[in-house]
Formats: C-alpha cells, structure tokens, sequence
C-alpha cells in the first residue's frame, strides 16, 4: 500500500518533470539548442509564484498565468539577446550563451533573494481514496501540466504559428523558402520552451520548499526525461517524466532514497549510448 | 590545408612554446618574490590549477572539438583516490598523486571506449550524466566517506615536515604540473597526432577516410586530457585536508574551466592559460568589489556572453588575427 501511494506521488510529480522536460524537448527539436538556461527559469517560475501569492497575496493558480505570460515573453527576449547571433555557430556556442544567462539570473536571483529556502504556504487539503491519501496540490498540479500539455498540441497541431514551428523544426531552409520568417519561429519556439519551464517551476512552488538553486536538479532531470523520451519529442517528455516519476516513487521501497540518482544518472548513460535517439524516440 | 609550416619539425624552435612556458613558470615562482609568500601561493595555486585544468581540456575541446562537460569528475576522482590512499593506507604523498592521475586516465580509457562514439550534442549530454553519476555514487560510496567524504588526519602532514612545509611541496609540485600540461599541450598540437584530432574536429568522417583511425586517436586524447586533473585534484584536497563529494564534483567547475578555455581562445597553447589566469584574476577582483561582491556570478555571465556572441575566437585568437607578426609568436 505504501508503495501504492508513493508510485502515484512519484507519477504526479512526473507530470511536472514532463513539462518542464517538454520545453527543453521543443527548443532542441526546432533549433538544435540545449538550453542551459532552462533550471533558471524554473527557479523563477518558482519566486514568480512565490512572489505573487505572499507579496500580492494572489491565487496561485492565477499567478501562473502570470508567470506563464512572463515566461514567455522573457524567453523572446533570451532568444534575441543571447541566441539569435549563434544559433549557426558550432553547438558549443549555444551551451555557452545559455548557460551565461544562467549566470545571468541566477547571479542577480542571489542577490535578491538569497539562497535560504521559501515555501508557498497554501494547502487545498487532501483526497481520500481508501488508504492512499492524495494532496490537492499535487493532483491540481498534475491536472494543469496535462492541460498545458494538450494546450501546446492543440497550438503545434492547429494553429498556424504552432504549423510554421514544426515546419522550421522540419526543414529550416525549405520553411524560409515557403516564406515563413524562422528568426521569429525560432523566438517563439524558444519562448514557448522557456514558459513551459516557468509553468512547471510554479507548480512546484505550490507544494515543495525550494531555493533559488532549485532549479538546477529539475534542469538535470529534464535531460535525463528528454533521453528517456527522445530528444525533439514534445510527447515521448511527458512519458519519460512520468517514468522518471515512477522510478523515484518505487526505488526507495527497494533501496536508499540517495541510490535514486545513481540509477538515473547510469540509466541515462547506458540510454544514451544504446539509443541516443531515446527510448521513444524517432529512428532517424 | 596549409603546407606544414616549419615549426612542425622543429617544435623546439618555436617562440610560442617558449613564451607559454616562461609565462607559466613566471606565475609560478612569483610567490617566491612577494612579500607575503603564504597569501601569494595561495593564490596562484588557484591559477596554475585552472591553468592545468583549462589546457587538459583543451585537448579535447579545442583540438577534438568534443564539449566535456566532465572534466571535472577526473578531478575528483583522482582527489578521491590519492586521499583514500593517504589517510587510509598511509601511502607516500607522491605515490598517491601518481595513483590520483592514473586512475583518472584508466576512468578516461574505459569510458572513453563507451561514450566517445556518441558526436556533438549528444556527447555533451553524456559527459553531465556521467558527473551526476559519480557524484551521486560517491555519495553513497563508504570507504570514500559517503556523503560527509574524508578528513585527513594533522600526522598525515607531519611525514612532510608540517602543514605549512607539506603545502609549498604541493605547489611546487603544482608549478612543474601545469609546466608539463602546457609542453604536453604544445607537443600535441604540433605532433601528427594532434593533426589528426584536428582533422577529427573539423570532420570527423572525412578524417576517418584520409586514414584517422578516429575512435583510436579520441581515446588516447580522453586519456591525456584526463590524466593531469586526476593529479591536480590530488594535490588540491591534499592542500585542503578534507574533501566532499559536493566539493570533488561540482558541474559548475566543469563549466568553468571551459569559460576559462574559451576566454583565452580554444585550440590554442597560449589560449587556456591566458584565459584561466584572467578569469581568475577577474573572480578574485569582483569577490571582494564591495560594488559587485553580490552579483559576480552575473558579472561572469554577463561577460562570458559578451565573448561568446562578440568574441567567439577569445582573447588569443582575437589578437592572431591581428596581425601576422603575433600568429608566429602566440601560438
């Protein structure tokens, strides 16, 4: 029963991993980057909310959509300061220009709010369910990255801009030709990466203590989520992130908690080096 | 490509080898001319280690052109070796670093064989995995201390003549280290093996059918590039007398060095040692700016991007190009 219980915690945090792992998926699908900057915007997903409900004393719910609108608008902003000029230069430009924004904000996050942790202190209580007891917070957090998630497809798969994304994920040269603009496809993919991290960080927010470093552990799980799920795969990130949930809520019946990320850092290794187009992943 | 220009025959005579290697052994002895010596070699201890650490990757970054992001699990291993060895077995100082970078080379040999196959990205990817996994299985290691690490014992220092005696033997140690890193750095670049990383960098499959036996050669410059963060790391947590897991595999330091490879310009000799003294000089001014103590961190990333979008060559490659007089010297 107790295992019962924590495979299902461990599968509603996966939802969360999911989406965050989904942003990091989109933008290294449609611009071949891997966005180092990602943990930091969780982080500020996470003070966003923070900052909304004690200082305003807002809806946490409400807040994300904030923080969601902010997400994306600061991830344009990333995309034309620190990517745009390289996004033709070798890889390693790209790693590095993320990441001196991770520096960016993490440095200036520091400083403001120091590195002691914060809570949001809001509760909806607790769900009943035989003998597993469920809180709110984490099955409306669940609830939400499945919306955003079916949000993102009906937007990819529907609309006209979500069309130009995949077709400059396709084949950037032969979008360009068909007229669409892909500097600002590529900004827009960026920013819709970018307020996915910030959504996931804000769910977070709502049930989990967290500092402004936090968002550095998520960024390294949603590498090992994109390997599991295939990199470029929006949807194979959900199911990687629920695995991962799966595997955190299940290993510690059978071994210490600390043995949890020695399984997932080997299993992502061994995954990369058997099937580095993911488990899920396209063969390509 | 250029017709072989003389220095390849002739590394000896080349100006550039000699200018890296005087530079490294100014900064070197330079305590020795300060007035307080003890301060003094505490801080160019910092900068001859980043200086061994920026130009063994660069073996691999800048001639491979392969991004490590685990430069520093070599550190840390060979930290975590040597000390096990010192406190534990009580084996000599100089044993327990030679053991330090040997194990970090065998380390680079058999992962190399696995994840050297993986290109681009992807490596990458694999080389943070690889640092989070040996963070996390030290942790969870017993004889290394697990999560709390070792502390060496005050008589450990005492076979050295005292603490403050053990530590000058450390750096001197140190100085001859990155002296060897920046011979063996220039010995590469002008060999037929690092013609062959070089062809490997610019492309990987045209290399392997002009006769680059490419799996083969990226191994053995894994293995290089390994071997001298194995000693480094030896040395600096025999320096510190205790040493973590959080301490020995720190993914920022790993970035780092690679700012520091980047800052003076990659695939150079000149450049990692150029970089890694600015970049240090830079960290230590902004830690005690009373304007910018709070927000260095963003200082740093703010210039980092700076090079990265404007000055992608870094400082030495900036100044190669110049003029055609300097390209001779600064190699």
């Amino acid at each position: 029963m107790v295992l019962i219980a924590s495979l299902i915690d461990g599968l509603l945090i996966g939802f969360i991993y999911g989406i965050a792992a989904m942003g990091l998926s989109l933008i290294w699908g449609v611009m071949r980057v891997i966005n180092l900057a990602h943990g930091a915007i969780i982080a500020l997903g996470m003070f966003g909310v923070y900052l909304a409900f004690t200082g305003l004393g807002l809806n946490p719910y409400l807040a994300l959509l904030l923080v969601a609108l902010t997400g994306l608008l600061s991830g344009v902003l990333v995309y034309g300061i620190a990517v745009h000029r390289v996004i033709n230069a070798p890889y390693l430009s790209t790693l590095l220009a993320t990441f001196a924004v991770n520096m960016i904000v993490i440095g200036v996050g520091t400083a403001a709010f120091s590195t002691s942790p914060r809570n949001v202190a809001f509760a909806l209580g607790s769900l009943s369910l035989g003998v597993i007891t469920l809180t709110w917070t984490r099955v409306a957090a669940a609830l939400v990255a499945v919306l955003v998630t079916a949000l993102l497809y009906l937007f990819l798969y529907r609309t006209r801009p979500g069309k130009a994304i995949r077709a400059v994920a396709n084949n950037r040269a032969a979008a360009e030709l068909m007229g669409i603009p892909s500097s600002w496809v590529l900004a827009l993919s960026f920013g819709l990466g970018t307020m996915l991290a910030a959504i996931s960080g804000g769910l977070i927010a709502t049930f989990l203590p967290f500092t402004i470093l936090a968002g550095a552990g998520y960024q390294v799980k949603g590498f090992v989520i994109c390997v599991l799920g295939g990199l470029g795969n929006p949807l194979g990130a959900l199911i990687g992130g629920l695995l991962l949930g799966a595997m955190e809520g299940i290993i510690p019946a059978f071994l210490e908690t600390s043995w949890v990320p020695v399984l997932e850092f080997v299993l992502f290794v061994l995954i990369l080096l058997v099937k580095p187009t993911g488990l899920l992943g396209s063969r390509k | 490509m250029k017709p072989l220009d003389k220095s390849h025959d002739t590394p000896w005579r080349n100006p550039g080898l000699w200018l890296a290697l005087a530079t490294t052994a100014v900064i070197g002895l330079s305590p020795a001319l300060s007035g307080n010596k003890a301060y003094a070699r505490e801080v160019m201890f910092t900068v001859l280690m980043s200086v061994g650490l920026a130009s063994s990757l660069n073996v691999m970054l800048g001639y491979t052109g392969y991004v490590n992001f685990g430069h520093i699990v070599f550190f840390g291993l060979g930290g975590y070796v040597s000390f096990y060895l010192l406190s534990v077995h009580r084996l000599p100082f100089y044993i327990a670093v030679l053991a330090g970078g040997l194990s970090a080379a065998l380390l680079a040999f058999l992962l190399g064989k696995a994840i050297l196959r993986l290109r681009g990205a992807y490596f990458a990817l694999a080389t943070i995995g690889v640092n989070e996994a040996a963070r996390s299985f030290v942790k969870n290691f017993g004889p290394f201390g697990g999560p709390t690490g070792m502390t060496l014992k005050f008589q450990v220092y005492q076979a050295y003549g005292g603490a403050d005696r053990a530590l000058w033997i450390a750096y001197i140690v140190l100085v001859v280290l990155a002296v060897a890193v920046i011979l063996v750095s220039f010995l590469v670049k002008t060999s037929r093996f690092g013609l062959g990383l070089m062809a490997i960098r610019e492309n990987e499959d045209t290399a392997e059918v002009m006769g680059v036996v490419a799996p083969n050669a990226k191994t053995w410059a894994y293995v290089l590039s390994a071997i001298f963060p194995g000693m480094i790391g030896a040395l600096f947590f025999f320096k510190n007398g205790n040493i973590e897991p959080d301490d020995a595999f720190r993914l920022q330091q790993s970035i780092e060095i690679i700012v520091m490879v980047m800052l003076g310009g990659q695939g150079l000799v000149l450049g990692p040692l150029v970089g890694s003294a600015v970049y240090q000089r830079l960290r230590g001014y902004l830690l005690v700016s009373p304007l910018f103590k709070n927000i260095q961190l963003a200082v740093a990333g703010v210039l980092l991007l700076i090079i990265i979008l404007f000055v992608p060559a870094g400082l030495v490659g900036w100044l190669r190009r110049r003029s055609s007089r300097l390209r001779r010297v600064l190699e």
